[in-house]
């Protein structure tokens, strides 16, 4: 998920960077680019679910009550990233920044939230996780 | 990560019963075999419910499992 997301993000960032050369970036057409990143993303990350599922060994996708609690308190860390770039969009929207400041702000807050959590799981798997 | 005070005879367990496989275990209780590897390295507590499942499969009560140091954590 956190390879989709970060190289989902990467594609967005060259296009939207390719396409600035002397114009500001404000004014760079990102809408499409973003859209686009965004639902390939979600449609990339069923896929590889579902490609995980059908092509992996008998068991090794299987999951339990330890992977359950880790991949909820994953989320748990990854959202906060979610509260901080809805509320910076807010701070941005406020201060009346363009569009393209706000929309990004909110993507990268996307992308931060699945790296965090992505971590938070592993740091979670490695070193070992208490239920509370 | 706080680590927890429960510590657990699994693995002698396992070997007293025939030297059982982790992954034998885990089929028997409905887990992974990495479940019951971190169980049984302190990295994991499993549910109460899980707890139970494993010492019913040893055939033994909850606290030949499972200990807790006497007198920590306690609130008088």
């Amino acid at each position: 998920m956190v390879l989709v997301a970060v190289g989902g993000y990467a594609a967005y960032l060259i296009v939207i960077l390719g396409r600035a050369g002397s114009t500001p970036l404000p004014e760079v057409s990102y809408v499409p680019p973003l859209l686009w990143t965004i639902g390939g993303g979600i449609v990339a990350a069923i896929v590889l679910n579902i490609a995980v599922a059908i092509f992996s060994p008998d068991g090794v996708g299987k999951t339990d009550q330890r992977d359950r609690e880790i991949g909820r308190f994953g989320e748990y860390a990854g959202n906060s990233l979610v509260v901080i770039g809805g509320l910076a969009a807010l701070v941005m929207a406020m201060a009346e920044l363009d569009h393209f400041w706000i929309a990004n702000a909110i993507y990268l807050a996307f992308v931060l939230s699945a790296i965090l959590g992505s971590v938070a799981k592993i740091f979670a798997y490695h070193c070992g996780f208490q239920s509370s | 990560m706080k680590s927890t005070r429960v510590t657990n005879a699994i693995r002698s367990l396992r070997f007293a019963h025939g030297e059982m496989t982790q992954a034998e275990l885990a089929d028997r209780i409905g887990v992974t075999r990495q479940t019951i590897i971190a169980i049984e390295q302190g990295r994991y507590s499993p549910s109460l419910e899980m707890a139970f499942q494993i010492a019913r499969v040893f055939k033994v009560p909850l606290d030949k499992v499972f200990q807790y140091p006497d007198g920590e954590g306690e609130k008088r």
